[in-house]
């Protein structure tokens, strides 16, 4: 039963290695045998998904906007436009000026040749707090500050799409993803907003972003492999990949008055918080699935899986444990986009439910191929390393 | 029979628990003392050397045992310092809070002396090569958390007792208002009853400074520091770095008496407006602040004439105190010359992430204790921006309701009000 408040998905914006758009990625994903874009080479041993080649003009007009951001806030501000485009919202200044934005964010791109060549000199320093104010202070580019703040994406959306309702980044991983999904759902159901711009973006291509795996080992090494895959290989198992996901979710009301096409109803949107040390996880995932309202019948799962080693075997089980669901990983296709996990994976689900057909498996070896129309669709994203959350979107 | 609806039929939102840390000390009560006394607690810097740097000085909290440990473990120090206090005044369980935690706190980065340590641990190539290898091999994960944006939260959730995945969120300098409006909101959709909402900041780190320094955002009036944080006097030169917590146990009003809590204030407006001038000014008109400072006055459903004090954002930037006048006069005209306006960053500096929180404490203790802590260091008014500013010495004044404001870089604006009782 649809009611004015339902939360229904208008527009989608993404972006990664496979190209850019919606249609884009349901071409490419749909495509049985679909092959990864893979970068083996420039940050080896690890291997990325990089991002395909893009004309920031597209989306972001002013050149003085596009030098004021790293790559990782031009490729939100990107997505995020091509979601407002697509929701016919971009240029609307009464809808842009209304709208409520809610980003899931970790920070910018640091300046690696400035960090290196300080850690080069305090191999022969000892007074290494002077170091870095002497480097710091004359080598830091003064605005490069602002291009690493993480409510910055947020701020550079509002200064290039004019998005200026309220502005809300959260933080801390897929957990931010999913953090930003439930509330702008909760606020459009509560009747708080009636359309809301909400998503994230990931900038792989960089060391600090591979450290930020690195420094608990979660990447995994040697040559790639599906995501279901990665058990007892070397490495821990995330292979990551440079991306955004952006979504306009819409009162249903809002969207029917004025005319535009829903990709399809955002359903229940659950989260949680397993404390893992204490081998919660596996009762959290069981938990999540109960609490997602999941249909009768067979249904698609759409999962945001890291590879990651424990919460990859402890999603696959659960995932297995139901024989009525087929999932996708689709990391294997993507790589993981951190804080843009999420919201991807609601966005392929809402592809799904749209063009009345699943996804053939990305992984012959372990996942199976689902048959006819899904009208519900699972999205999920357990976290690499804390957090986790699920949606079901159903057809509109 | 008490009404626990406001003037929108949504449940009405009780303060129950304040808990506060800043450079003037820890808890409510030596904050308090500092602070009506007319306090600065801006130091000369000794966390680290000062060589080559512009601005020597902050409001850096150096007395905790986290102070210089790094900002992770420092904030979220100051977070469970300042929970601790409110979570306690609230009569709750400290390990069963039992509702959701919002967390405001900076953004985080490897920290530069574990940068160091990782890289000098080996002597196989260099720069980004030789860090990541190194970092592959690390046994603990005491590292790894500090470069996790979910880890100061998920250990916060531990420590109480919070429900569900905690949110950590930034809007620059407006996050600690933002982390209570996330929660007053929560509770007024009816999915709590209560909220755990903190803001804390711990990281004023050398290169923190240096990147304000590089923006001239920053005071360098170095000789004498607790003169630096001047808001609103014409020879203002930038804010004060700052560290600090604020935390505030959020509690739908019924629930809060059906427990028998004292109530010791009202959460009645968020307002909130975006910018799309620039990424670090205002735009020329101030209609975003203006339009933030209204759209809380709606909330709360008061009128422009029912504030009867504004805790300001006042960060002593020319820019920012200039741009506050303008809105703030927009709002209320010609009211604007009698209305009572004090900053509480003359004396505790900038405390980022978390000053919108901080601020809130503060600004329920004004009420409280019906004293208007006043805004020092106004030697020197700024004759183009004349505000009642409460120069220098603390005023006692009945203060019904609060309008706090705040506004961060990337075009965020937030402003709440409070109120003494329920309407």
């Amino acid at each position: 039963m649809s009611s004015p408040h339902d939360v229904v998905i208008t527009g989608i914006g993404l972006v990664s290695s496979l190209g850019e758009g919606p249609d884009t990625h349901w071409q490419k994903l749909a495509q049985p045998g679909q092959k990864p874009v893979l970068e083996a080479s420039r940050f080896a041993p690890y291997t990325v998904h990089p991002l395909p080649e893009i004309d920031w003009n597209l989306q972001i007009a002013k050149r003085g906007d596009q030098r004021q951001m790293e790559t990782w806030q031009r490729l939100g501000t990107y997505a995020a436009g091509i979601a407002l485009d697509d929701a016919g919202i971009k240029g609307n200044d009464e809808l842009c000026t209304t709208m409520d934005m809610v980003v899931a964010a970790g920070g910018g791109e640091r300046d690696e040749a400035v960090d290196a060549d300080i850690l080069a000199a305090s191999e022969g320093r000892n007074d290494r707090d002077v170091l870095l104010n002497e480097k710091l202070t004359t080598e830091l580019r003064p605005t490069l500050f602002l291009a690493q703040l993480s409510n910055l994406l947020a701020g550079n959306i509002s200064i290039v799409h004019k998005v200026t309702g309220s502005s809300r980044t959260f933080m801390g991983e897929e957990g931010a993803g999913v953090a930003a999904v439930e509330t702008a759902a909760a606020r459009i159901r509560s009747g708080q907003s009636t359309h809301i711009l909400v998503g994230g973006a990931f900038q792989t291509e960089h060391s600090d972003m591979l450290l930020g795996y690195e420094l608990a080992g979660y990447l995994h090494r040697g040559p790639w492999k599906p995501v279901w895959q990665r058990q007892g290989a070397e490495g821990g198992g995330v292979v990551s990949g440079s991306g955004g996901a952006f979504l306009v979710l819409e009162q249903r009301e809002h969207a029917a008055s004025r005319g535009r096409k829903i990709y399809a109803e955002l359903g229940p949107v659950v989260s949680g918080r397993a404390r893992r040390a204490r081998g919660e996880l596996d009762a959290e995932i069981a938990l999540l699935l109960r609490q997602a309202a999941l249909p009768d019948g067979k249904l698609l799962a759409i999962s945001g899986a890291s590879g990651a080693h424990a919460a990859t075997s402890a999603e696959k089980a659960a995932l297995d444990a139901n024989a009525a669901i087929s999932a996708r990983g689709f990391a294997t296709l993507t790589g993981h986009m951190k804080e843009a996990q999420f919201p991807f994976a609601v966005a392929l689900a809402a592809l799904a439910v749209d063009r009345k057909a699943a996804y053939p498996v990305f992984d012959a070896a372990t996942e199976k191929p689902f048959e006819g129309i899904p009208a519900s669709v699972l999205a999920t994203a357990i976290g690499y390393h804390q957090f986790e959350g699920m949606a079901l979107v159903n057809a509109a | 029979m008490a009404n626990f609806r406001d003037h929108m039929g949504r449940p009405i939102v009780a303060v129950t628990g304040i808990g506060v840390v800043t450079s003037l000390g820890v808890g409510k009560s030596d904050n308090w003392a500092a602070l009506t006394s007319g306090k600065s607690g801006i130091h000369p810097i000794t966390r680290f050397p000062v060589d080559h740097l512009n601005t020597r000085i902050s409001g850096m909290v150096d007395f905790l045992p986290s102070s210089s440990r790094g900002a992770s473990l420092l904030t979220y120090e100051l977070a469970e310092t300042a929970a601790q206090e409110a979570v306690g005044e609230a009569g709750l369980n400290s390990g069963d809070f039992g509702g959701p935690l919002f967390l405001a706190s900076p953004p985080v980065e490897l920290d530069w002396h574990d940068r160091f340590a990782l890289y000098n641990s080996d002597k196989q190539d260099s720069g980004a090569e030789r860090l990541l290898r190194v970092a592959r091999g690390l046994k603990e994960l005491d590292v790894f958390e500090t470069t996790q944006f979910g880890s100061i939260a998920d250990r916060l959730a531990d420590r109480f007792g919070t429900r569900g995945l905690p949110i950590t969120l930034s809007t620059a300098c407006a996050s600690g208002a933002t982390a209570i409006q996330l929660g007053v909101e929560a509770i007024r959709r009816g999915e709590c009853d209560r909220a755990l909402s903190i803001g804390a900041d711990g990281s004023a780190t050398a290169e923190a400074l240096i990147r304000f320094s590089l923006l001239s955002a920053l005071s360098t009036h170095n000789d004498d520091p607790e003169k630096a944080s001047k808001p609103f006097s014409k020879d203002r030169d930038g804010f004060v770095l700052a560290e600090g917590s604020g935390a505030l146990v959020l509690e739908s009003l019924e629930a809060a008496l059906a427990r028998g809590a004292a109530v010791l204030g009202i959460l009645s407006g968020c307002g909130e407006k975006a910018d799309d001038f620039h990424r670090t000014r205002s735009k020329p008109d101030g209609s975003p602040a203006i339009a933030a400072v209204r759209a809380a006055l709606a909330d709360a459903g008061l009128g422009e004439d029912e504030i009867d004090y504004v805790n300001a954002h006042g960060t002593s930037t020319p820019e920012n105190d200039k741009m506050e006048h303008l809105s703030l006069s927009t709002v209320f005209g010609e009211r604007i010359g009698s209305m009572p306006i004090s900053s509480n960053k003359s004396m505790i500096g900038h405390t980022l992430s978390a000053a919108g929180a901080v601020e809130a404490a503060f600004s329920l203790m004004t009420m409280r204790e019906s004293v208007i802590p006043p805004t020092i260091n106004y030697d020197n008014p700024d004759p183009a921006i004349m505000l009642d500013v409460v120069p220098n010495k603390k005023r006692d004044a009945q203060v019904r309701t609060v309008l706090s404001n705040s506004f961060g870089f990337g075009g965020q604006n937030t402003c709440l009000v409070m109120a003494r009782e329920p309407v």
